[in-house]
């Protein structure tokens, strides 16, 4: 393997950490150009050992320094030696990160040197230093050649690693030949290194596929588990770069399960066994292997149905081994068309990982469950209370991806008892995990919640639990919902006033809490409600926490805004006098936050000029249905138009927090929409209350868009902004069939940014007839608070000329109307 | 398919590092810092998967050292959990009871020993036997 060279006696033998009687060797000692001074230079070790006792980061970059200008010089002298060893140095220093880019001229030296330590150090160094964006890298490629038709093994096996590794496109396209050769030699060292490289060159060159595919049937009979890793793997890249490789490979389903089955059943073999399972790497890659051929594919399935229940049976899983191989198995389960009882038994040795001790089998266990809980849901429920108890890990990937599963797990039976869970970890979680807790309990809630009541004291928990994490309309949201349910006026200001009085620090709780007082005051007062406690409330004792909350430093200037106005409302609500309000509120007209000081003027002013329509228009809100009209908020909006000298600013650009107290849109409100025009002059008033009853204008039509088309099928989107709700977007997405074949099995899913909210209805159906037949449409509602550019991802899955086809893409093009 | 390997002692100083796909330089020790930190601050109770940008990165300690490996969503990761403790069994075997000192004095065996294992981010070889038979022949060759 060596090639000897006996004539620098010490040189010669000089391996990396061979013990040298001179430890410190004279380069260009012995020249006969004698002027030249001796440079010392340091073995490897030595550096290393330097570098080591160097006790600042500062001193460490002066060896390093020294070093390399004694590295540069040796370079440019050009002594054959000690090179090697110079550029060993050099990827030492490499590796701690500094630059080395000068080292690139003399790999390619060492690599065309017939002796073996240069040649290894010299592809050592390629690998490191060069890749594809340098020009060096093309320089190799010629030695590579020259090596790989060598027939020395180590040496191949060297060229073969640093192709492999940094092969660019073209030096694949020029070696590929060679690479063939190799394929087929007698030497398995060789082979096995050959054929991932193979796979190397596929990736960079797709075409070179067709040199690669007629040998991996003849390495399939090798029983050198070498060559079999690098042949699955091969024929892995193979498939899954081109359908009609896949259909050839699946005739080769067979065979592999039978080499599985041997890997399975043979007992104890010294050779590839680990902690008592043969081979696992192996079993893992052909169980991959057959996971892609057997997708969509019923025979291939069938084949593989008795073997995979054989191996998920048999492996011993006390160990690691075993339980990565299990794991693998149970993957390949769910993806082909299997069995139902195989897939009961995967969901079922899932349950049983998650039971295991070993954190690092639950997390694979939690993972596999999430992406399985869409197509096999009543089979992911019977696991739920483990998934709970997940909830409670201290380790932060686990309880992660527990929260995931748990939130895709609420349905209408459980919900009661999972949001109870839930609730509990958002008191105790990390606060990067409360925001998505907050917001998933919230949605659950809303999803299923089994009585209002209920819902309205989750809402209320966990504002007060987690407040400042909650969404922008959760306010809204909260306050539409209490206003709807009117027998539940009185319990919810009673709990709402509790709760405002413990702690005015959560925000939305003290917006919502100040909005319910105020509208719902005279209730509160009362003083008796079956639902809770009996409360006695003074009115002064309202007054004291609505000024507290105004005066506060924690409160924003949101909150003031509705802790204003609930006093306003409550100088109509409470019997006593209205003095103190009075007060409080001509105070604020000389606030310093003009938003509070505009309020506190037309207040101030409505209790002195128009004091006799006062309880007119404080009286209570009417009820506002989810996407009703805006002709009501216009109605008020141009009435107070009407009384008051300036005009009414509705909305603030900041997200959400403020409701007017005339402004009724709904749930979707509070965002940076502005006002419909109103006309501040009093004399233009009465012409606005004219124009009321006028409908609203209707929507601006939006012309439809064509996303997609692929063989005769075509997708078509049509999108309609209902005038009622602004927000929201109605898409219906309509695929028709052209071509002379069915579609079948189609399936659509969306996707869209984190801040909307996406609502696929069902479509009309799977089928597609050929010869456009009936066209299959499906409605998609997504609702947009804060105006946001609508960006809008879709997936396409069906059969279609006897192929599965997985489309995903982005739709562009969509039309500024979709969303402002 | 691995994209890279990494062997870091608790200090933070990288002893041996392999990249299966090109990360710019001054990248790399950027990575390697983050990749340290979010290690260090596991304990052992914790899980050794984390998710790390678009990787997986698969953690194992081992005395002072730790062992990372970057994976791309493709590859199983217990898998890969146990091909770490097989490639510190062959060093074991190699260099009779490995320290980090061995390691670091090494280098250039390990990457040796590492490159028999893995090419191009795929598993080849985990045959003791078979792995160190080529370098066990150098050192024969080199020492006569």
């Amino acid at each position: 393997m060596l090639s000897t060279n006996g004539s620098r006696g010490g040189a010669g033998t000089h391996a990396w950490c061979g013990i040298s009687s001179r430890s410190v060797e004279g380069v260009g000692c012995g020249d006969p150009r004698g002027q030249r001074m001796v440079v010392p230079s340091l073995k490897l070790q030595d550096l290393i050992e330097e570098i080591r006792g160097a006790k600042t980061q500062a001193q460490e970059r002066e060896v390093i320094q020294k070093e390399c200008a004694h590295i540069r010089a040796s370079f440019r002298d050009g002594d054959p030696l000690h090179r090697h060893r110079q550029l060993a140095k050099l990827l030492y220093v490499h590796m701690l990160g500094y630059p080395a880019h000068f080292g690139q001229m003399e790999c390619l030296k060492l690599i065309a040197s017939p002796r073996f330590t240069d040649k290894r150090v010299g592809y050592l160094g390629a690998m490191l230093l060069l890749d594809e964006r340098q020009d060096a890298h093309l320089l190799i490629t010629n030695s590579i050649k020259n090596d790989l038709s060598q027939g020395i093994q180590a040496v191949q096996g060297l060229a073969l690693c640093t192709l492999s590794t940094m092969g660019s496109a073209e030096m694949c396209r020029d070696l590929a030949t060679e690479v063939e050769k190799l394929l087929l030699q007698p030497s398995s060292y060789v082979r096995k290194k050959a054929v991932l490289t193979a796979v190397h060159m596929i990736r960079k060159v797709p075409e070179l596929s067709n040199i690669f595919l007629p040998p991996c049937a003849q390495l399939l009979h090798e029983r050198h588990h070498g060559i079999l890793l690098g042949t699955i793997t091969l024929i892995t890249e193979l498939c899954e770069r081109s359908p009609a490789a896949l259909k050839h490979f699946r005739k080769v389903v067979p065979q592999l399960v039978k080499i599985l089955r041997t890997l399975v059943t043979t007992g104890y073999s010294t050779e590839h066994s680990i902690s008592g399972v043969s081979d696992p790497f192996l079993q893992v890659r052909i169980l991959r292997l057959l996971r892609i051929l057997g997708r969509n594919h019923e025979e291939s399935s069938e084949t593989m149905n008795d073997l995979l229940a054989q191996v998920a049976t048999n492996t011993d899983t006390s160990r690691n081994a075993g339980s990565a191989v299990l794991f693998e198995t149970v993957l390949t389960i769910m993806d082909i068309r299997s069995a139902p009882g195989l897939r009961v038994l995967a969901v079922n040795i899932l349950g049983r990982f998650l039971l295991n001790n070993d954190k690092n089998i639950r997390y694979v266990a939690l993972t596999s469950l999430l992406r399985m809980v869409q197509s096999d849901h009543s089979a992911v429920q019977r696991h739920r209370p483990t998934v709970v108890e997940c909830l409670r890990e201290p380790d932060a990937s686990l309880s992660r991806r527990a929260l995931e599963l748990s939130l895709a797990l609420v349905n209408s039976s459980n919900v009661r008892a999972m949001t109870q869970e839930l609730q509990s970890f958002l008191e105790s979680c990390p606060p990067d995990l409360r925001a998505d807790c907050a917001s998933g309990i919230l949605l659950a809630a809303e999803r299923f919640a089994p009585t209002k009541r209920w819902h309205i004291d989750t809402i209320l928990r966990v504002l007060t639990t987690a407040g400042i994490y909650v969404r922008d309309d959760a306010v809204a949201n909260l306050t539409q919902l209490i206003g709807g349910a009117q027998e539940l006026h009185a319990y919810s200001v009673r709990r709402l006033y509790s709760a405002l009085a413990e702690d005015i620090s959560q925000q939305p709780l003290v917006q919502v809490a100040a909005w319910c007082i105020g509208e719902y005051g005279d209730l509160l007062l009362e003083g008796s409600c079956e639902e809770t406690e009996p409360l006695q409330v003074e009115e002064e004792e309202v007054l004291a926490l609505l000024e507290k909350v105004l005066q506060s430093h924690m409160s924003q200037p949101a909150t003031r805004g509705y802790a204003l106005t609930a006093l306003m409302k409550l100088s109509t609500r409470l019997r006593g006098d209205s003095n103190r309000i009075r007060q409080v509120v001509s105070i604020y007209g000389s606030c310093l936050d003009v938003e509070l000081q505009q309020r506190a003027v037309e207040y101030n002013t409505l209790f002195q000029k128009y004091d006799h329509m006062r309880a007119a228009i404080l009286e209570k809100m009417p009820l506002v249905e989810r996407g009703g009209s805006q002709v009501d908020g216009e109605a008020k909006e141009s009435k107070e138009a009407q009384l008051s000298e300036t005009a009414l600013v509705s909305t603030e650009p900041q997200a959400s927090k403020l409701l007017d107290l005339l402004d009724l849109l709904d749930g979707t409100s509070g965002d940076a929409q502005p006002p419909p025009p109103l006309d501040p002059s009093p004399g233009g008033a009465l012409v606005h209350l004219l124009d009321l009853p006028g409908a609203p204008p209707p929507p601006p039509s939006i012309p439809n868009l064509r996303v997609f088309e692929r063989e005769g099928l075509q997708l078509n989107l049509s999108f309609v902004r209902p005038s009622g709700t602004p927000a929201l977007l109605l898409i219906m997405v309509t695929a028709t069939n052209t071509s002379g074949a069915d579609v079948t099995h189609f399936i659509c899913q969306a996707a869209v940014p984190k801040s909307f909210q996406l609502q696929l209805q069902a479509p009309s159906g799977d089928t597609l007839p050929a010869q456009g037949g009936l066209p299959v449409t499906q409605l998609l509602r997504i609702l947009n608070p804060n105006k946001a550019p609508l960006r809008l991802k879709l997936r396409l899955t069906y059969n279609h000329f006897g192929q599965s086809v997985q489309e995903i893409f982005e739709v562009n093009n969509l039309p500024v109307e979709t969303w402002q | 398919m691995i994209q890279f390997f990494l062997m870091v002692n608790k200090q933070g100083q990288t002893r041996l590092s392999k990249y299966y796909e090109h990360v710019e330089i001054n990248k790399r020790t950027l990575l390697e810092t983050e990749v340290i930190r979010s290690g260090l601050s596991r304990s052992n109770e914790q899980c050794s998967f984390i998710e790390f940008k678009d990787f997986k990165l698969i953690y194992r300690q081992y005395a002072t050292l730790f062992i990372v490996v970057g994976v791309n969503d493709t590859e199983n990761e217990m898998t890969i959990y146990e091909f770490i403790h097989n490639f510190v069994e062959v060093l074991d075997e190699y260099f009779s009871r490995v320290s980090e000192l061995d390691i670091m004095f090494n280098l250039d065996k390990v990457h040796i020993i590492l490159d028999e294992m893995v090419l191009n981010g795929c598993i080849v070889e985990t045959n003791r036997a078979r792995i160190l038979a080529p370098l066990l022949i150098l050192d024969k060759m080199s020492e006569s």
